[in-house]
């Protein structure tokens, strides 16, 4: 049910995004989505890789501060309303989201959106008794 | 110089301050014996220090004598915590003060009243060294409280009869408003913060050469000729250094006068001074560049013995024109230490990184770099973010909120606002393994 994710700590200077896709376009890691956040001192790069353990070993010894995290990846129909209805269920419950990003499937038919919750467990048991599709980690590294 | 200096030339103590070279050091001579004896008998420390050279307070019967002695350190003052330094009871100290707080010791330091006449004495000489009187208006913009620039600098004016403005630091919108109504004509605050005045001055549309300001008393921190010309430009006033530290009395210990503006005169009345060559303790011959050495002749409550200041200057002992026959000292030049000073406090690399190893996680692979924007200083600290910190959290609120923790700490311990940046791992250069604390980009001297 969880989805591991990488976050890689950037500076914020120019060249610091282009050495992670570097080292990761060098080792063959294929990239599944990403998204950065910002300050204006640093950024955190967090990604969905398709070989999370090697990702995450050749950044490392690339000498970048990386951290594995567990993440939700639930899809939805790639219509109006899609992230709404897991958000409005989500508020009723009370919880609470850190932050999420998305990407549409290659068919189009679908979207995913990753979460990171502060409750994992309790936000997946939310998920699943309303009856949302959560993607299995293996499927999402392989889409 | 502008021509507002009206060219008075007087001394506030004129017997002291010009007595001729024999007499001054018969005079210290004798002094010299009296506080080694009271410091022997009356302060543990200088009994165990003295001891263990072997030598006796009847041994000291020439002001070369002195040499004989050994060195006060800043460490001894810190492992005799609070008051072990002190001389007198408890009951007798009517003031204390302490150097900047820090996670570690401060060096604390007393007076009595007549410590406290003293140094209202030489502060007062001071400032008739630069041309004031009575009938001036003294704008003190150094900071009140445990430091002694504020309060050594006002009752300095109050024994003069000047009329003093107890402003304090900060709040410059206020201070400029307060140099416009109140007319100071003499202003005491740190040359940085003189130029900072005479820029929001200038921004807010004031023409600030046009305050009644007539001079300016500025210590507390390195500066130079250049930025001399350029405060006495900017605010149109005669600019003179001032020199001291807590630990030998506060703010007064040596002054520029009016006359001379070469050097310092050091009130040698109640101080002797020496250079040595810091690495190996040796005395220098006035003239040559070497760490200033201190002992307290007058002091009752804390009397300091051959107390090495880690300040890096000469003594010039050529007559000056002002009459005062006291020997000078030039501006300080450097540090024998990494002691930083900026905004005028005294700022150790090391109780920065106590501070920062006080936080879980945090290691301490840090970078102090200071600059120099516009006329204030700013030192922002870099530090590598540590694999446990970005295990824990790889949210950017958490982060930010580890940053504003740290430049809180810091504030709190060294009243100092610092930049503080998280960079990435091995991104701070290490030169042979170790890293470079300090990168002090503002090279005043």
């Amino acid at each position: 049910m969880k989805v591991e994710q990488l976050s890689v700590f950037i500076e914020n200077r120019p060249g610091g995004l282009e050495e992670v896709t570097r080292i990761l376009k060098d080792g063959g890691i294929n990239i599944r989505t990403l998204s950065l956040a910002d300050t204006s001192d640093f950024g955190i790069l967090r990604l969905i890789v398709n070989d999370v353990d090697r990702a995450n070993q050749l950044l490392k010894d690339n000498g970048f501060r990386v951290s594995r995290t567990q993440v939700v990846a639930v899809e939805v129909p790639d219509r109006p309303g899609g992230l709404h209805s897991i958000l409005e269920v989500l508020a009723r419950e009370n919880i609470n989201v850190e932050y999420l990003y998305a990407f549409v499937e290659r068919r189009g038919e679908n979207a995913v959106i990753i979460f990171r919750f502060d409750n994992l467990d309790a936000a997946i048991d939310t998920l699943n008794r309303h009856q949302f599709t959560i993607l299995k980690g293996e499927k999402l590294y392989s889409l | 110089m502008p021509q507002k200096y009206r060219g008075i030339n007087m001394i506030y103590n004129e017997e002291f301050e010009t007595l001729p070279r024999e007499a001054l050091e018969a005079l210290q001579l004798k002094r010299l014996k009296q506080v080694v004896l009271r410091a022997y008998h009356t302060v543990g420390f200088y009994k165990r220090s003295f001891d263990r050279v072997g030598v006796k307070p009847d041994d000291i019967r020439s002001l070369k004598d002195l040499a004989r002695l050994p060195f006060t350190t800043k460490q001894d003052l810190r492992d005799n915590y609070p008051f072990g330094m002190f001389a007198v009871p408890m009951s007798s100290i009517i003031r204390l003060h302490a150097s900047s707080g820090t996670t570690g010791r401060p060096t604390v330091v007393g007076y009595t009243q007549r410590d406290i006449d003293t140094w209202s004495e030489l502060m007062a000489r001071c400032f008739v060294a630069a041309g004031v009187t009575k009938t001036d208006i003294i704008h003190n913009a150094y900071a009140y409280g445990l430091f002694t620039g504020g309060l050594g600098i006002h009752y300095g004016a109050e024994r003069l009869g000047a009329s003093v403005i107890p402003i304090s630091g900060g709040n410059t919108k206020r201070q400029i408003l307060i140099l416009q109504d109140f007319g100071p004509t003499v202003i005491c605050c740190t040359p940085s913060y003189a130029l900072n005045l005479a820029e929001q001055g200038r921004a807010m549309g004031i023409d600030m050469s046009t305050l009644r300001l007539r001079v300016g008393i500025f210590g507390a921190e390195p500066w130079s000729e250049e930025m001399r010309r350029e405060i006495e430009k900017a605010l149109n006033i005669v600019a003179l250094n001032i020199y001291g530290l807590s630990e030998v009395m506060g703010p007064g210990v040596a002054m520029e006068c009016i006359e001379g503006r070469e050097g310092m005169h050091i009130f040698e009345d109640h101080f002797i001074v020496e250079t040595i060559d810091p690495e190996t303790g040796q005395v220098l011959p006035p003239g040559e560049k070497g760490e200033l050495v201190f002992t307290t002749l007058t002091k009752e409550a804390f009397p300091l013995i051959r107390y090495r200041t880690r300040d890096i200057s000469r003594l010039l002992t050529a007559p000056c024109r002002c009459g005062r026959t006291h020997i000078r000292m030039d501006r300080v030049m450097g540090r024998s230490d990494d002691m930083l000073i900026i905004r005028g406090v005294n700022i150790f690399p090391s109780q920065i990184e106590s501070i920062l190893l006080d936080i879980e996680g945090l290691e301490p692979h840090y970078q102090i770099i200071v600059e120099r924007e516009g006329n204030l200083d700013r030192m922002e600290i870099l530090i590598e973010v540590s694999e446990k910190i970005f295990d824990r959290a790889d949210e950017v609120k958490v982060l930010q909120s580890l940053e504003k923790r740290i430049q809180h700490d810091i504030k709190d311990y060294l009243g100092i606002t610092a930049d503080v940046k998280l960079v990435g791992p091995r991104t701070l250069k290490r030169t042979e393994g170790k890293a470079k604390r300090v990168i002090d980009k503002r090279h005043i001297m």
